[in-house]
């Protein structure tokens, strides 16, 4: 966790400096704040996995000496197979098209996505196909 | 005392029954029968197997990488002689526009963050799965949908796209590409940027959180550590170029005036936010080559890497700074910082000098052997050495002004790009192919591939150098015989067939795999890392057992006891072959 958060708060940092030194110089407000959207991008989890990493104990993934036995348990539970990342891709294609052929495409999408949004949340209540 | 664990007890309660690697042209070499549910199509469309979607992921984007070939193809022939008529303007201009686009957007990138590491990383890792397995599922059907948008966009009234893969306003607003080709191409960049966005999250997530127990961060392999920093970069560029197409397509037709003079827009704009994309974009397409060279030259040099930290501070160093350098393709527009953006760009030069150092340093006094994923790794170094070498160049403002939209360019990229995504592309596919299919592909045909593509890579590419410091312009489907542009061009032409010709050998080493396999085993390169412990193809969930994690290369420790390195004394140590029974080959 230390390391994650190290790495990710240090790439931030970096984009925080060459964002101010980019807009002292060149006063262009669209690549300072792109630059500035990065350093948050860097800096928000990192902090957040920093502060996770002094109140959580030591995970086994962390503990160079950690025995392969320490990562034994549930990591979660998947579905092992669904339908529903296909139906939403195709609704998100439907939905898509509509903006070049028309509205008509409208409905298919969504109810291809509606569906897809029900399907999924169902599967993971009940746990889901292994 | 015991150091493994069975896998299958990692994730969800009973023996998942799920799929087991059957993607769409999948054929198993070893059909040992522990692969029971759903086959053939619906496993194909239910399958949240990481396994099953890098397969689908990487023939889809093969299948891209041939079309835009071909594309490619046609333009050489097109400028093999002057006043050429093979195809009209307009269609020359679909055809580079979406030979560009196909192979950056559609290829390079999904090929390898989609497919390779959609594959290799949770298996380097020591992870079951990826972490969000139907978001990775979502992220190719996204893919998919996006592909077949952008490659379909040829049949719809007026063709394709035909403004350049950059798409610069004012060229791409409604009033200079109208037609619904244009707004496919921008659809379908939405749509697959989504997609480069969730598997970004989902190999960010894979790697911080699901690695095995003893593997540090300073432990995982250079591939993952790679895609992890792709990983991030492609969070910071991909939504910027997603708020672009937004915007441009509000201007095509929802009547906003953001890229428009006319409307107070600033043209320039466009090419501001594009190349904040861009430019980290190329990075995305290069650090995954990058991972997998580095991890392919320590196993055919019999040495351990070079300069480890080195070289993942190098990649952390190389995304850092290539946020910051978008504007040198903007050089010639006169209104960038320019000292700022040269001085970054020339800054980029040391992390990969470090790499390119490293990977001599690894290569350096070892037992090299050089078979085919090797040849193509050290065919990249030679490639991407030339491109790097002229990309420095053009990072000073005045080599670029001269030859800024010219062949100099074209040259240059089409080196740093085939360097990386072709050959070192290449490399990771027949490095990994056995663990993917558990078969070999014949070393003789792979040899041959190599060498037709390398002959064929700098006959087409030296001359148009040459072409672009006389002054032949980028993007033209003709030119005058009084241009003395001719010879070059045909040489380059001749360069580039050659080149096309070279991938008959991978389609008829495909073939013979196919036809007549040869088993791979679960190591057949005496590789390091933790993908090569497990059989060739993996079960479901990747792992029966696991090695102890003690090195970056643990598979290696476990199979060479006599070269372990210990973690620092008084570390456990790794015990016997005789105790511990890595991935049984069942």
């Amino acid at each position: 966790m230390r390391v994650d958060g190290l790495f990710l708060v240090g790439l931030g940092i970096f984009f925080a400096i060459i964002g101010i030194v980019y807009w002292v110089f060149s006063y262009e407000d669209g690549g300072f704040l792109m630059l500035m959207g990065s350093a948050l991008l860097g800096i928000l989890p990192g902090s957040y996995y920093l502060w996770w990493a002094r109140h959580m104990k030591p995970q086994p993934d962390d503990d160079p000496d950690a025995s392969v036995a320490e990562g034994a348990g549930t990591v979660d539970s998947f579905p092992g197979s669904s339908i529903w990342p296909f139906i939403l891709g195709a609704g998100a294609f439907f939905a898509t098209l509509t903006f070049v052929f028309g509205l008509w495409m409208a409905p298919i999408a969504a109810a291809l996505i509606l569906s897809a949004a029900i399907g999924v949340t169902v599967e993971s209540r009940r746990g889901g196909a292994v | 005392m015991t150091t493994t664990i069975e896998r299958p007890d990692l994730i969800g309660p009973e023996e998942p029954a799920g799929p087991g690697g059957h993607g769409p042209v999948e054929h198993r070499a070893d059909d040992d029968g522990h692969h029971a549910g759903p086959s053939g199509i619906v496993n194909w469309l239910t399958s949240t197997d990481h396994k099953v979607i890098g397969k689908s992921y990487m023939i889809t984007s093969l299948v891209v990488f041939f079309i835009a070939g071909v594309m490619a193809l046609v333009i050489r022939a097109q400028l093999s002689n002057p006043t050429s008529s093979l195809v009209g303007f307009q269609t020359y201009n679909e055809l580079f526009t979406m030979h560009g686009s196909l192979m950056l957007y559609l290829f390079a990138g999904p090929f390898a963050f989609g497919g390779l590491a959609n594959y290799i990383v949770p298996l380097q890792v020591g992870a079951p799965d990826m972490a969000f397995p139907r978001l990775n599922a979502l992220s190719y059907w996204l893919y998919l949908g996006g592909s077949t948008m952008m490659v379909s966009s040829f049949v719809v009234a007026g063709g394709a796209a035909s403004y350049g893969w950059t798409a610069y306003a004012p060229l791409s607003n409604a009033t200079n590409s109208p037609g619904a080709g244009a707004d496919l191409w921008l659809l379908s960049l939405g749509l697959t940027g989504f997609s480069a966005i969730f598997t970004g999250v989902n190999l960010a997530a894979t790697i911080f959180y699901l690695r095995a127990p003893g593997m540090t961060m300073f432990r995982v392999p250079i591939f993952s550590w790679n895609m992890l920093v792709t990983a991030i970069l492609i969070l910071i560029a991909f939504p910027v170029l997603f708020g672009a197409v937004v915007l441009l397509f509000c201007d095509r037709h929802f009547g906003t005036h953001i890229f428009s003079v006319q409307g107070g827009g600033v043209p320039v704009l466009w090419q501001n936010l594009f190349w904040f994309f861009g430019h980290p974009e190329v990075y995305i397409l290069a650090l995954p080559y990058f991972g997998m060279v580095t991890d392919i030259l320590p196993v055919f040099s019999r040495k351990p890497l070079f300069g480890y930290k080195g070289m993942v501070f190098a990649t952390m160093s190389i995304a850092a700074l290539s946020t910051g350098v978008w504007a040198h393709h903007m050089f010639t527009t006169g209104v960038v910082l320019l000292p700022f953006f040269s001085l970054l760009s020339y800054l980029i030069a040391v992390p990969t000098g470090i790499k390119f150092f490293n990977w001599i340093g690894t290569m350096w006094g070892g037992q090299l052997s050089f078979q085919t994923p090797m040849l193509f790794s050290v065919g990249f170094l030679f490639a991407f050495l030339m491109g790097g070498v002229t990309g420095v160049l053009l990072a000073s403002p005045p080599v670029d002004f001269m030859t800024h939209n010219t062949y100099f360019v074209v040259a240059h990229f089409h080196q740093v790009l085939i360097g990386t995504t072709v050959f070192a592309g290449f490399a990771g596919f027949y490095f990994w192919y056995p663990k993917m299919f558990g078969r070999m592909l014949n070393e003789r045909l792979g040899k041959l591939h190599f060498w037709t593509m390398f002959i064929g890579f700098w006959i087409t590419f030296i001359p148009q150098y040459l072409l672009g410091l006389d002054g032949m312009p980028r993007r033209i489907a003709d030119y005058l015989p009084s241009n003395g542009w001719t010879t070059l061009n045909v040489v380059s032409t001749v360069g580039a067939f050659i080149l096309g010709a070279s991938f008959l050998f991978f389609f008829a080493n495909l073939w013979v795999s196919w036809r007549s396999p040869v088993a791979a085993g679960d190591n057949p390169w005496d590789g390091g890392a933790l993908e090569w412990c497990t059989s060739s193809p993996p079960p479901h969930h990747n792992f029966t057992h696991l090695p102890p994690i003690r090195s970056e290369r643990p598979t290696w420790d476990y199979n060479h006891p006599e070269h372990r390195k210990m973690h620092r004394a008084g570390a456990e140590p790794v015990p016997d072959k005789e105790t511990v029974h890595a991935g049984g080959d069942s």
